[in-house]
Formats: C-alpha cells, sequence, structure tokens
C-alpha cells in the first residue's frame, strides 16, 4: 500500500536541497558576519571623551608619530599620550575652545581621559610595536591613513588571518627603516625608485628581499610561530 | 560531619581509589618482605607494590578528577549541558566590547609603557632580611626576585619571600583603622591616644607596653630607645612563635655573650646537621647557605663535600644527606657530646658518630657543626665546642654580633608581659603585629589575658584583622613591606633599606609610624623616619649620594657585620637540658614551625597553603607525622586519628605516615588552625598551638593513642607518577639515576642509553641546528635541596591558580613545575632525590600529534607551544604526555573578579579560563622579551647580554643554582656545557621523545666505613 502521495518524492528531495541550502547559506552568512565591520569594528569610528583629529595633527600640522606615541620604537606598547602632552600646546592654543574642555578639565583634576581603545587586540595576542618598527614595518602598514582620518577608526580587520597574511611573506610589505614613520609613503615603483645603501630599487619584492636580509628578518616559519604572538 | 557529606566523601573515595584505603602498614611490611621492592619509590604504598599504584601510573589524572561527582540532580545536568552547547557556538560571535584606555595625566619620568623595571628592597621574616628586586609593571609589583647582588641572596629567594605578594593583594587584608569593630581614622587614633600618653608621661611610661616581632630594624631599634628615654618605666616586648632563643642562649653559654654564627659551607668539606634544617626557607641565611652547600655537590669538582644530617624529623635537608641518622630530638645532645669524645651510644648511633668523629678530625679546619634552631641551648653550646675544637673558627664557622635587635629569651619576654597585665599594671598595650593571642605558649593563656584583665588601651597593629585584632580596642592596618619605608639586616649583618614598590592600598601604617606617635613624633612619615635616622648616622657631606645608592643597591655598603673573636668558656655550666627525654614511656613530641605558612601567618596565602611540603607533599593541612614502626604499634594508617595528650590537654590529629621518621616520636606543625586569618586559611588544619607550652615549646614528652575516625588530608604524592615499568627486571626505568661518588669517577656513571622504541616520528619537524636559539634546560639532581622556591616563583611568573584543598585531592591542582620525591631504600631511613619535573618541551613532543585542533604545536626554536585560545580541552594531549605534566582547568579556577588579584598579574601571561590545558612553556614570555631585546640591539655585546641574561622563573628564583636554562646551539652556553656532561641523562628516553629538558644525575658521596649500612 502507498502511504505517501508521489509528490512526496518530489517535496522530499527539494527539503533536501533546501535544508543543504539554508545550512551553507546560515554558514557563510556567520562566515560573512565575523569578518564584517559589524565584529572587527574595521573603517568603524568609536566613541571618544575628545573628538582628537589625527588629520589636523598629522597632515596638517605635521607631528611625528612619536611625539605622542613616545614608546613605539622601544616597547610592546606604543604610549598613549598623557594629558600633559596635550596641554603642551593647548595651554597656549585654543585655550577656551569647549571641544577641549574634557582635557583641560583632566589637567586641573589630575583625572585621566578616557578614551576608547581604537586597535583593539584580543587580551590572548602579544603584539610588540618595537619589533615591527625596527624591522622596517611602517605604521600606516597596519594602521592605514592615519593622516587622513579626521575621526580614528582601525583600518584592518586585526583579525589572525590579516595578521599571519603578512607573517607568511613579511617581504611583501618591508620598507626602509628611516621611512616607517612617513604616512605617504609610497611602495618602489619605476618612476619612484627607493634608493637604500646607495642601491636603487624599483620594485617592493626586490626591495623587501634586500631589507630582509640587511634587517636579519626571521624567516616565515620562525613568525609563524605559535608563541610569536600567543603565550 | 553531616550525612550528605559523608555520602560525598564515600562516593569520592569510591572513585579515587588512591585516596581509599592507605594500606595497613603491618601488611605493608609483611608485602615488602614478600615481594621485591622497586629500587626507588614515591610512595609507601608504591614499595609495598599496591597494584593501585601501578594504575596510577598509566592514568593521565587520578580517577576521578574528570568526573563529575558533586551532587547534581539531572534537571541541573541537561540545564548545564543546554547551556554550555550553545554558549560553545555563540562565544566565537561575539563582538568584542569597547575597551577603555586611560593614560596618565603627567607620565612618570623613566617609566616606558609596557616596559618592567626592577627596583631593590628587602623581606623581612623572623627578623631576619630576604633581599629583593621586585619586578614592577607600571608601577604595579608583580614579581619577587633574590637581589643578584646581595651576598645573602646571590639572586635566590626563599618560598615566603616569593609568595608575599600574594599577601600584598589579598583581597582578605585589613584596610582600615578599627575602633571596638568600627571603621576609625588614624587622625581619631592619633587624638584619642594622646591622653592616655600624656598621663605616662607623668608616671614615667609606667603603664605602657609595647610588644614587637622580632626585629633587625636599626631604625626600630633607635625608636626603641627613644621610647625607652621617653617613658623609662615602659617596656618593650618582643614574641615570636619561631625564635632564636636557643641560638642565642647557646652562645651565651658557650662564650657568655650571644653572638650570631654564620656558616662558610662552601668552605666545609665535611658538614654535620645537629637537627639544623638549614635548606630550608626559614632558616637565616638559607638562600646563601643552599648556594654554597650546592657548590661543593659537584661530583667532578675537586673535593665533593659529605654531609651528615642527624635529624630528629624528616626534613628536605635531612634529604640531601650522604649519611642520614634518624634520633629523636632528646638524643641529640648525647650524640653531640659523644662528638666531643664522650661515649655511651649504642648500635646504629654509635656506628655513625664513630665514622663521623674519624672524617672530622680528618678534615681539620675545614668541617661544620651546625645547630637546629629547636635543639635546646646546650646543643647550640656543644656545637660551638666542636667547632671549636675542629679548628673550624675563622675557616668555615664565624661569629658577628646578633642580628636582631634584642636577644634576651623571647618566651621569657611574654610571660613578663602576660604577668604584668594580669597584675593590672598595664594601661597601654601595643601589640606591633603579630598574633600572640593565637600563636603565644598555651599555658599564659594570652588571649584570655588581653580580654579579661582590664587594659584600658589595647592597640594592635596587623596586617590582618586576626585573633589579636578581635580583643584589642583599636586595629591598625599595617602596611605591607611593599608599601613602607623600612630598614632590616640580613644574616650576615648587611642592612637593606626597605623601599616601597606601590603606595599603600589601604589606609595602613607602618610600626616605625607607630612608634613614633608613642614616642610623640606624629604624623612623621615612614620614609621621613628612615632617611632621618640614616641622616644622623652618616658622617660625610654627600648624604643624597649615599641614601640614592643604599636604596638603588638593595645594600648599605660597609653594614655587613665583620666576624668578631670570642673565647669559649669553661663547660661547668653545661647541663644536659632532657626536657622532653621519653624515658617515662612517653611520645617525643616535636613542635615545628609549618613548612609552608611559617608560624600561620602566611595562613591565608593560598600559594603557600596549595605548596606540597617538602617529603609528604601535603596540601592546606598539618597532619601528625610518625614513622613506620611507631605506626605498627599503634595500628594507624596515614589518615586515621589519634588523640595526643600533654600536660593534661589533649588534641585529636590525624595521622600521616612519613618514611623516615624516628621511632618512638611524632613531629606536629603548628601555624594551622587559624579562626580569622581570612577565606583561604580560616579553618584548615589544627591549631597546635595549644599544646604547646612555654616551658617545652620544641620538644615535649606526651601520649598519643589511636582513637576512632579518619580525617581526608589532600596530598600530591602518588599523583603524576611517570611510569616505571615493570617493578623489578629488564623493563624497569630509571627515572632519577643515582650513583655513589666511588662508582661514579670509576664506571664514568651513565648507565647506558636504553635503545629508543621504534618510532614514525625520527625527522625533527625544523632544522634545529640551523637555528640561532634553540632552547633547553637541565636540572641538576645533586644541587637541587627541594627548598620548593621554584613551584611559587613559577605560580607568581605564570598566573598559575590555586584550587583548594578539595580539588587538590581529586589531582585538580594546577601547579605547572612540581617537585617529586623518590626514597631509595628501606622505610625507616631511606635516602630520598628530590626531581623538579616541568614540561619537557619534547622534540617529538606525543602531546601535539594527538590534538585535534592545533592547540599544542611545536615551534622552531624547539618549543612546545600551548595555544590557550585554540584549545577545546579534549585533553587528549594530557591522556599522551608520559610526563604528566599538563595540567588542565576542570572548574574555572582563577579569580577573574576580584580587583586586587588583577594588579598582581603578569600582563604578559594570558589569564586561562575553564576547559583550558595549560602547562610550563619555559617562560615563553620572557624567552621572546629576550630575543626582541637582541634582534633590537644596536651591539654586538647588547645581544649577546640579553640571551645571556634570559632566566627562566624557576631558574632565577632558586638559590642552589641547579636549574639551568639557555640556548643549547651555543656551545658555550652554561646548559650546552651541563648537556655535555656524563651525569646528564633524559627521563623516559626510551620512548624517544627527545626530551629538551635533561636532568644531570644524583651522585652521593659516602663514607665508605658506613657504607652498606642502612644509612
Amino acid at each position: 500500500m502507498q502511504i505517501f502521495h508521489r509528490s512526496a518524492n518530489v517535496i522530499s528531495r527539494a527539503s533536501i536541497y533546501a535544508g543543504i541550502f539554508t545550512a551553507a547559506f546560515v554558514l557563510w552568512a556567520c562566515i560573512q558576519l565575523q569578518r564584517s565591520p559589524y565584529v572587527t569594528y574595521a573603517g568603524v569610528v568609536r566613541p571618544q571623551p575628545v573628538p582628537f583629529s589625527h588629520q589636523h595633527h598629522v597632515a596638517a600640522i605635521g607631528i611625528d608619530c612619536r611625539y605622542c606615541h613616545t614608546s613605539v620604537e622601544t616597547s610592546g606598547f606604543a604610549g598613549i599620550p598623557p594629558t600633559k602632552t596635550c596641554m603642551n600646546c593647548h595651554s597656549q592654543i585654543w585655550t577656551n575652545a569647549a571641544i577641549l574642555e574634557p582635557v583641560r578639565e583632566s589637567f586641573r583634576s589630575g583625572k585621566s581621559l578616557v578614551w576608547n581603545r581604537v586597535n583593539d587586540l584580543p587580551d590572548f595576542v602579544y603584539f610588540d610595536h618595537s619589533i615591527h618598527i625596527n624591522k622596517g614595518v611602517g605604521c600606516n602598514t597596519c594602521h592605514g591613513p592615519v593622516d587622513r582620518m579626521p575621526l580614528m577608526y582601525n583600518h584592518a580587520s586585526l583579525q589572525m588571518e590579516w595578521c599571519i597574511n603578512c607573517h607568511r611573506n613579511p617581504v611583501k610589505e618591508l620598507r626602509p627603516r628611516d621611512q616607517v614613520f612617513n604616512m605617504r609613503y609610497q611602495k618602489p615603483s619605476e618612476d619612484i625608485p627607493v634608493v637604500i645603501d646607495g642601491k636603487k630599487f624599483t620594485d617592493q619584492m626586490s626591495l623587501g628581499k634586500y631589507l630582509a636580509s640587511a634587517y636579519h628578518l626571521r624567516s616565515a616559519l620562525d613568525i609563524t610561530s605559535c608563541n610569536t604572538c600567543h603565550r | 560531619m553531616n550525612n550528605d557529606e559523608q555520602n560525598g566523601k564515600a562516593h569520592r573515595e569510591e572513585v579515587c581509589p588512591g585516596k581509599k584505603d592507605k594500606l595497613n602498614p603491618l601488611a605493608l611490611q609483611a608485602e615488602i618482605e614478600k615481594k621485591n621492592a622497586p629500587e626507588m619509590w614515591r610512595s609507601l604504598e608504591e614499595l609495598a607494590g599496591n597494584p593501585e599504584v601501578r594504575e596510577m601510573m598509566h592514568r593521565e589524572f587520578p580517577k576521578g578528577a574528570s568526573e563529575w561527582i558533586d551532587a547534581v540532580s539531572r534537571r541541573g545536568f541537561l540545564k548545564l549541558m543546554g547551556s554550555s552547547l550553545a554558549l560553545a557556538g555563540m562565544t566565537a560571535c561575539t563582538r568584542q566590547p569597547l575597551e577603555p584606555i586611560v593614560p596618565y595625566v603627567r607620565q612618570p619620568e623613566g617609566l616606558i609603557p609596557g616596559k618592567a623595571m626592577s627596583y631593590a628592597t628587602a623581606f623581612t621574616l623572623g627578623g631576619y632580611a630576604a633581599p629583593l628586586l621586585v619586578t614592577s609593571r607600571e608601577f604595579r609589583p608583580i614579581k619577587i626576585e633574590g637581589n643578584p647582588e646581595h651576598q645573602a641572596s646571590l639572586g635566590g629567594t626563599d618560598i615566603f619571600a616569593q609568595a608575599s605578594i600574594l599577601d600584598l593583594y589579598d583581597p582578605d587584608r585589613s584596610q582600615n583603622v578599627l575602633y571596638k569593630g568600627e571603621i576609625a581614622t588614624w587622625g581619631s587614633f592619633a587624638d584619642q591616644l594622646r591622653g592616655p600618653l600624656n598621663s605616662q608621661k607623668t608616671l614615667q611610661g609606667a603603664g605602657i607596653r609595647i610588644l614587637s616581632r622580632a626585629f633587625s630594624s636599626p631604625t626600630l631599634l633607635d625608636q626603641k630607645q627613644q621610647f625607652e628615654k621617653n617613658f623609662p618605666l615602659a617596656k618593650w616586648h618582643v614574641y615570636e612563635p619561631v625564635n632564636r632563643d636557643n641560638v642565642y642562649a647557646g652562645a651565651q653559654i658557650a662564650f657568655g655573650q650571644p653572638v650570631e654564627t654564620v656558616y662558610k659551607l662552601d668552605a666545609a668539606d665535611v658538614i654535620v646537621s645537629l637537627d639544623a634544617d638549614f635548606l630550608y626557607g626559614g632558616f637565616p641565611g638559607m638562600t646563601r647557605y643552599a648556594r654554597d652547600f650546592a657548590k661543593r655537590r659537584d661530583p667532578e669538582s675537586e673535593k665533593m663535600s659529605r654531609f651528615y644530617a642527624i635529624e630528629s624529623a624528616p626534613t628536605s635537608t635531612g634529604a640531601k644527606a650522604d649519611h642520614r641518622l634518624p634520633v629523636r630530638a632528646s638524643e641529640v645532645e648525647g650524640i653531640a657530646r659523644a662528638l666531643q669524645g664522650g661515649a655511651g651510644l649504642s648500635g646504629e648511633a654509635a656506628k655513625f658518630v664513630q665514622a663521623l668523629l674519624g672524617e672530622l678530625q680528618a678534615a681539620h679546619g675545614s668541617s661544620v657543626v651546625i645547630p637546629g634552631e629547636h635543639q635546646p641551648p646546650v646543643v647550640h653550646a656543644l656545637a660551638h665546642a666542636l667547632n671549636q675544637q675542629l679548628g673550624n673558627v675563622g675557616k668555615t664557622v664565624f661569629y658577628t654580633d646578633p642580628v636582631l635587635a634584642t636577644t634576651e629569651s623571647q618566651i621569657d619576654s611574654i610571660r613578663d608581659l602576660v604577668a604584668d597585665m594580669r597584675g593590672g599594671k598595664v594601661d597601654l598595650l601595643v601589640i606591633l603585629g603579630g598574633n600572640p593571642a593565637f600563636d603565644a605558649p598555651a599555658d599564659l593563656a594570652f588571649a584570655d589575658a588581653l580580654e579579661n584583665s582590664k587594659i584600658p588601651v589595647r592597640v594592635h597593629l596587623g596586617l590582618r584583622n586576626n585573633e589579636t585584632a578581635e580583643l584589642c580596642h583599636w586595629h591598625i592596618s599595617e602596611a605591607h613591606y611593599l608599601e613602607q619605608w623600612g630598614d632590616t639586616r640580613a644574616y650576615d649583618g648587611t642592612i637593606s633599606i626597605v623601599q616601597p614598590l606601590i603606595a599603600p592600598l589601604y589606609t595602613s601604617h607602618s610600626a616605625s609610624e607607630l612608634v613614633s606617635l608613642v614616642n610623640g613624633q606624629a604624623d612623621t612619615p615612614g620614609f621621613e623616619l628612615v632617611q632621618n635616622y640614616w641622616k644622623s648616622k652618616h658622617s660625610g657631606a654627600d648624604f643624597d649620594t649615599f641614601w640614592r645608592r643604599s636604596v638603588h643597591d638593595g645594600f648599605v655598603a660597609g653594614t655587613t657585620y665583620q666576624s668578631k673573636q670570642v673565647s669559649l668558656k669553661a663547660q661547668e655550666n653545661q647541663a644536659s637540658a632532657q626536657a622532653g627525654s621519653s624515658q617515662d614511656g612517653g611520645i617525643e613530641i616535636n613542635f615545628r614551625r609549618d613548612p609552608s605558612i611559617y608560624d600561620g601567618r602566611f595562613a591565608n596565602n593560598a600559594w603557600l597553603q596549595e605548596l606540597p611540603k617538602p617529603l609528604t607533599k601535603m596540601t592546606w593541612d598539618n597532619p601528625l607525622l610518625m614513622g613506620p614502626r611507631m605506626a605498627d604499634r599503634l595500628q594507624v594508617k596515614s589518615m586515621d586519628m589519634v588523640k595526643v595528650e600533654l600536660n593534661g590537654k589533649s588534641l585529636d590529629l590525624p595521622v600521616w605516615i612519613q618514611a623516615g621518621h624516628p621511632d618512638h616520636s611524632v613531629t606536629v606543625y603548628f601555624g594551622y588552625g587559624r579562626r580569622r586569618s581570612g577565606r583561604a586559611g580560616n579553618a584548615a588544619g589544627f591549631d597546635v598551638y595549644q599544646l604547646r607550652y612555654s616551658a617545652t615549646p620544641d620538644l615535649a614528652s606526651g601520649k598519643v593513642t589511636k582513637t576512632s575516625g579518619h580525617y581526608l588530608l589532600s596530598t600530591t604524592q602518588g599523583y603524576q607518577t611517570m611510569d616505571v615499568g615493570t617493578a623489578v627486571g629488564e623493563d624497569h626505568r630509571e627515572i632519577v639515576r643515582a650513583a655513589t661518588l666511588k662508582d661514579f669517577k670509576d664506571k664514568n656513571f651513565s648507565p647506558e642509553a636504553p635503545e629508543p622504541e621504534e618510532t614514525m616520528f625520527n625527522n625533527p619537524p625544523y632544522d634545529y641546528a640551523a637555528q640561532p636559539y634553540v632552547w633547553g634546560m637541565t636540572i641538576d639532581h645533586n644541587a637541587c635541596v627541594g627548598c620548593n622556591n621554584c613551584i611559587v616563583a613559577c605560580q607568581s611568573e605564570n598566573n598559575i591558580a590555586v584550587v583548594g584543598k578539595e580539588q587538590v585531592n581529586r589531582g585538580r591542582h594546577m601547579h605547572w613545575l612540581r617537585v617529586d620525591v623518590y626514597y631509595q631504600g628501606d622505610r625507616d631511613n631511606p635516602r630520598a632525590y628530590f626531581q623538579p619535573v616541568p614540561c619537557m618541551q619534547c622534540e617529538n613532543a606525543p602531546c601535539e600529534v594527538v590534538c585535534p585542533v592545533g592547540a599544542t604545536t611545536h615551534s622552531t626554536e624547539g618549543l612546545n607551544d600551548m595555544i590557550y585560545n585554540r584549545c577545546v580541552g579534549t585533553r587528549y594531549c594530557s591522556n599522551n604526555c608520559p610526563y604528566k605534566v599538563r595540567r588542565f582547568n576542570f572548574l574555572l579556577f582563577q579569580d577573574w573578579e576580584t580587583p586586587q588579584l588583577k594588579m598582581m598579574r603578569n600582563p604578559d601571561v594570558t589569564v586561562r579560563s575553564r576547559g583550558v590545558m595549560e602547562k610550563c612553556t619555559y617562560c615563553v614570555q620572557r624567552i621572546t622579551h629576550a630575543r626582541i631585546a637582541a634582534e633590537e640591539a644596536t651591539t654586538e655585546q647588547a645581544k649577546i647580554d640579553s640571551i645571556a641574561n634570559l632566566q627562566t622563573a624557576c631558574q632565577q628564583s632558586c638559590p642552589a643554582n641547579a636549574i639551568v636554562f639557555g640556548n643549547i646551539n651555543d656551545p658555550n652556553s652554561a646548559v650546552s656545557k651541563l648537556k655535555a656532561k656524563s651525569r646528564n641523562y633524559a627521563v623516559l628516553d626510551d620512548l624517544n621523545t627527545r626530551p629538551r629538558t635533561t636532568y644531570l644525575g644524583a651522585v652521593r658521596n659516602p663514607n665508605p666505613e658506613l657504607e652498606g649500612s642502612s644509612t
């Protein structure tokens, strides 16, 4: 005896396919969500107590990164400027600007400004600024065009696949040490070659290879060992 | 015990067979005789060939560790599973919350954010300083290290100094000034004290009493003299339950004056310990002695020293002896007299002494006799005489001025105080630290005297609102030593300036500040008190330079005591002091400070509570120790209860049978049984102070009888047992390789390495030879003195959680580094070997191939990395680890909430959560820092230095230099040189794991005359 109608065949086939597709879609959606700025905050401006403009301070005035981020060359932590650093100038200029009131209040009261971290790695990741600077990785390689950011956001996803992408082949991103803090540095090309130690480079790969050996870069195998970042 | 608990216990015992039934010692002896006992054993059960021990060797964690055996309903279980399933799926999808980042307003000069800094200071225990370099991150002290430039430390520490940082951040610390239990202020206290002080002024202070702990601080001594000048009729008493009364009294008998004895163990060929535990924390100078001792224990050195230990309770020091003679404490005096040429010994002791005598006479001027602090003064006097007689004075033994500020008997001192209190002579009592209501001799009934003798003003200064604070009107929260200025003396007299590493976390004050208040100098900060004292002592205009240098270096140059000439008095008054002789048929009861919590002051220090005590591996408790023979007679097993009767009082205590304990005597550790220590220490263990009397503080004679009942003791002995193969026979593996010096020299020691098993993993994953750095470690069995310091250092460096007594019992303790004890020989007087076991960092790591998620992988430098954020907790890795060094977070052991503890953590190490495997990583955070420093170094020398200065936490804290770590690709590194020695061997190397941590075999130097005897 036939219990099911013949159309049941179609329905069951269709629902199997639909099931597979739905599952695949949900999985794909999750992966996309995980990589989306909703999760990574890439390109998303975070609320801050003072609308500090890197664009203004870096591009317009020309302040070097290290004026505020003092320990970037010597420590794992780049450092975030104390209120005093702001007041070095702002006790002289823009002394009555309303938007700077939280800064002045902090200086008067001795209570720190509380910023929201923009480039925020998970706590189980141990990133070290000084070694990257030392090996010729530019600030904007990771932080993006900070000099064009009126309000600060993180440029990259900061996810592990992004980190490891460079660690697998650092040659792609190396630049001469003296260019690390140059926000408008351009990779070498036929038009704008990079000259270092009297040698002229017109493409990134040859420059990168040269720098990797000049700066004693550890091998890709070494710097993709888990303990490079996790401990 | 209520019904539920009993059920739970029954169930636990069912699944934890290792804990179920300690062997009946009678049966045990029979079994030992019947079978061929293993050569090396870790517990009496193993010696007897108990099949459960075999099972333990095959398990990763003891049975029951992985089971959920708490009472939980089916419904609760399903709820939990449901939610954990949901959470497991969802956790990966959370967004990171916004994280605040808070800069300074004005950044302190010299601070580099993210870099650690070190400051010199000193920790004081019992009046003796442990000079330190404290690591500070953004001005939060996070790690204690020894001061390598200070002669008393040379870089090593002891467990108490190492763990003291936990006391600083202890959330249970006293945080306020209290008046009758209500929060008050320091100002109101100063006001309230003014009246009584003024009226006392007219009485010349006749009603003022100060009771302090033993101290060596020159500033405090100066204040004491000032106090005595201000109030001529007042009295300053000093009391600590662990004191130097016997030492100074002994010197008084011998020389007519109290002197300090300093030993130079690296100049000694023959070392004799008369019940002295000089290689364990708490013995003044221990860190230096361990270094000097280990230096002379190198079998390849010109002349290896020989160490004879005569001891009344098994200690880690005695375990290092070439010949150990277990005797009752009262017999030590007889042996000391026999060594002086007397007779009257028989049996084992006579033979031992005769051999020793011969040796001592041959080693004229290069031997040393060290008496134990708990031995009566006469033994100290005899030891002084012996050292004189043997020509050691000026060579291995030096006398100096006493380190402590007061040398009078502390027991007499507190007895006088109690008499005055009861006599109504005290109007103002100031207790500076300490806890006499808990730890004063029982017959004085200090707590009763404090509560009921109507002293109008009672003040207690202390780190904790403890048993004494409860009975005082005022309680002043004391500043931790890392929060205050001060000064203190090390065992050799060298003065260290104590500088604070952090501003007081709470409203707290130092003892100096309180005394200055009493002296009428209100509100002088501690810094000025110390500096003013030194200004008054310093001649010359360059005080500022002198001060800065002294604070920076951690010691005041030129303050080390010069050795002094003392002459031995005639011997007529060396009356015998057989306080606790067992001739009346009683059992000798040894009262000892606890190896972990000292006199009870560290009861709330969970690191120390959970630290397995050196030989028993006991945690969180203080059972009564007795030898196997006595247990046979009493028919008791470990964890049975016995009743101890003494002076009409009695106390029920659980028994732990300790191999090597002398017969007819038992040992109890005091310090446990606190009521008001804090969350960790309350209710742990038994209050033995109830039985400690002022006449017999170290040794008493009493009765020990069996009673009914059991008590669960949590010991790690028998857990994490490496598989030795069959106990006897061809498959037997030597975990500890040991030989005598003669055999070592004749046969060049190393038995041929066993042939590795067939393996698929013959090729290392990386070309290590091409690497600049390849890390390795050696651990020297001969140097290791079993002081446990490495365990605490590791715990502090790597944010390792404590789990509590119950969890230790299930084998869930988290220590990355354990110190195994292997016994050899018979149970009455076995030899013992200490083996610290960290992760071996195998080149062919069995754990890595079984991890399904790649959470444990190999680095190119040969480290076996553990990536916590990848770990999903399958525990396959620990299942496959033959060394059993992997530890699993069965529950959420780490405290994620308490703000104080967050400040203490090492920011360079991940804080692990529940369900994550963890293990030793060779302090990979230190390796990374050193490697980065080397890569950034601008000169070749700086590069070499940054790698040469790299030390793991265990290595850095080791007082004996037993652990050496470094780059094995560099043939000139210390570790490479050690690995080239013939003593070097790998544990379980037949498994072809190729461990990076190797051991240097143990070599003993026995006297041929005594060889073959059981000692």
